[in-house]
């Protein structure tokens, strides 16, 4: 479960979280949406431990983590896998190097078996036989099912994905979203997703929350989120721009 | 004054978590080796032409000197006792710190601004003990052997020239050289030779992993990493000189 209480984080004079409170229960698949800049992606990282809050607390199953220091962080961060936007694969490595990357440094498996793995991993996200290629080789869409086989081949708790169909055709974008709910489907995991692709976000999440001036504007089901009146989350999820919209935010939750 | 002396203290508190991190973590031989041979087997050329070059020169410049006061068989004697105890190990350190420095300082300059460092972090390892140890402990061990290599061939390549065109007496200078070149220079060269390495790795790991983001902060990393990592050599070479000075007595 990951629960955050009260989260403030600012950069310089910009205050991208202003008082954030959310939980995620075990096992939900939740889609975190909200403009570009509105401070998604540093919320997903406050979750892991990336980044430290300059008030509140993140709980992971109980556990206070902002109270942690790097190493202890080390250990927490062992129920957590994370797709980055850009799959932050490492370039100097080749793909089997990537995939197995946490096993290998876990000392715990033989090089036969840590194979027979990456070679399964390779498999669920659709990249069979691509072992020795290096990321350089690869489309962004391959990149990021490669960054998906990563952060799964040690059976996280928690998937965290980064805006995972962000910058891929329709087609990839696709392929990942189904890739998700297979995952998560199969894996039994929790599911954290930031993006601001409605049609993602509508395929893969069980709930929705809306990210606006560093608060939850809105949650809901993606039905409840499509539906809702609220003028900040209409003009969200229809795509319509401020100087559209008559009024401001009214706070109301859909 | 303020941003040098809190940049002064960030780098004091990463090397105290560097150095437990090589206390604490086993790092991974092939990850070691891998390291070794970039920094030290690659640098080899460099360091050593620049080592030879010094000898020759300082040779040249030492003999028309003394020639004038009929001192010729000290010429390698001077050569020597520079090369031992200053040129040698300053001089590698620089061509180190601009080879190697700037390679580190970019390479985790890059993997951070490419979220790698965080990616790292994410698959529950701690970057310094996967990134910046194996870096740490491979600039330590090669800058004695590249410092040794580089005063070897500086003094071969000056007896060349003195020897070879200047016309010093060989047989002369080799006994004036191993007479007045004591084991405390040598020793001196390789303990300055393995400060500077844990200098250069720990400024350009720190400017890499601290890098800011984009093109620009990888070269600004880059640079700031060479240029501090060889200002820091010249300013402790003094001080090193004369505290070395006072704990090996060196007459």
């Amino acid at each position: 479960m990951i629960e955050a209480r009260d989260l403030q984080k600012s950069f310089g004079t910009q205050r991208v979280l202003d008082g954030t409170t959310l939980r995620i229960e075990t096992g939900e698949a939740v889609v975190i949406i909200g403009r570009s800049g509105g401070g998604k992606s540093v919320l997903l990282k406050l979750f892991i431990g990336l980044l430290e809050p300059d008030a509140g607390e993140v709980l992971i199953d109980g556990q206070d983590i902002c109270r942690m220091n790097e190493r202890q962080l080390l250990q927490v961060r062992r129920k957590f896998g994370m797709l980055f936007q850009g799959a932050a694969l490492f370039d100097s490595m080749t793909v089997a190097e990537n995939v197995g990357f946490a096993l290998h440094r876990s000392r715990q498996f033989t090089d036969g078996e840590i194979e027979r793995k990456v070679s399964e991993a390779l498999d669920m996200v659709e990249l069979p036989g691509t072992e020795s290629k290096k990321p350089a080789q690869l489309s962004g869409g391959m990149r990021k099912r490669v960054g998906l086989a990563r952060a799964l081949i040690y059976q996280p708790q928690i998937l965290l994905y980064d805006e995972p169909t962000t910058g891929l055709d329709p087609i990839a974008a696709d392929r990942i979203d189904r890739l998700i709910i297979r995952v998560s489907e199969r894996l039994n995991v929790t599911s954290v997703a930031v993006t601001h692709d409605m049609r993602s976000a509508g395929r893969i999440a069980k709930r929705i929350l809306m990210l606006e001036e560093g608060r939850i504007h809105a949650n809901g089901t993606p039905e409840e989120i499509f539906k809702s009146s609220d003028p900040v989350v209409h003009a969200f999820v229809n795509g319509i721009s401020e100087d559209q919209i008559q009024g401001t935010p009214s706070g109301k939750r859909a | 004054m303020g941003r040098w002396l809190c940049g002064m203290g960030r780098i004091a508190l990463f090397g105290r978590e560097v150095l437990s991190a090589i206390v604490r973590s086993r790092p991974v031989g092939h990850d070691l080796l891998s390291q070794f041979y970039f920094i030290g087997v690659k640098s080899q050329t460099v360091v050593l032409v620049t080592g030879a070059f010094t000898g020759m020169v300082l040779a040249a410049q030492t003999y028309f000197q003394f020639h004038k006061v009929k001192m010729d068989s000290a010429t390698l004697a001077v050569v020597s006792v520079s090369m031992c105890s200053e040129l040698g190990p300053v001089l590698t350190a620089l061509m180190v710190a601009g080879r190697v420095g700037a390679a580190l300082a970019a390479e985790l300059g890059t993997m951070r601004v490419t979220e790698q460092i965080d990616a790292l972090r994410t698959l529950a390892t701690h970057p310094i003990d996967y990134l910046v140890v194996p870096r740490m402990l491979a600039t330590t061990l090669a800058m004695p052997l590249l410092t040794a290599a580089s005063i070897a061939v500086g003094i071969a390549a000056a007896m060349a020239v003195g020897v070879g065109f200047l016309g010093v007496h060989p047989a002369y200078s080799w006994n004036n050289m191993v007479r007045y070149t004591a084991p405390e220079d040598v020793v001196m060269g390789i303990t300055k030779a393995v400060v500077y390495g844990g200098v250069i790795a720990l400024i350009s790991c720190y400017k890499g992993m601290n890098c800011r983001e984009g093109a620009e902060g990888v070269g600004r990393a880059t640079t700031e990493a060479v240029v501090y990592s060889s200002i820091t050599i010249l300013i402790s070479n003094f001080f090193l000189t004369l505290f070395l000075n006072r704990m090996l007595q060196v007459s």
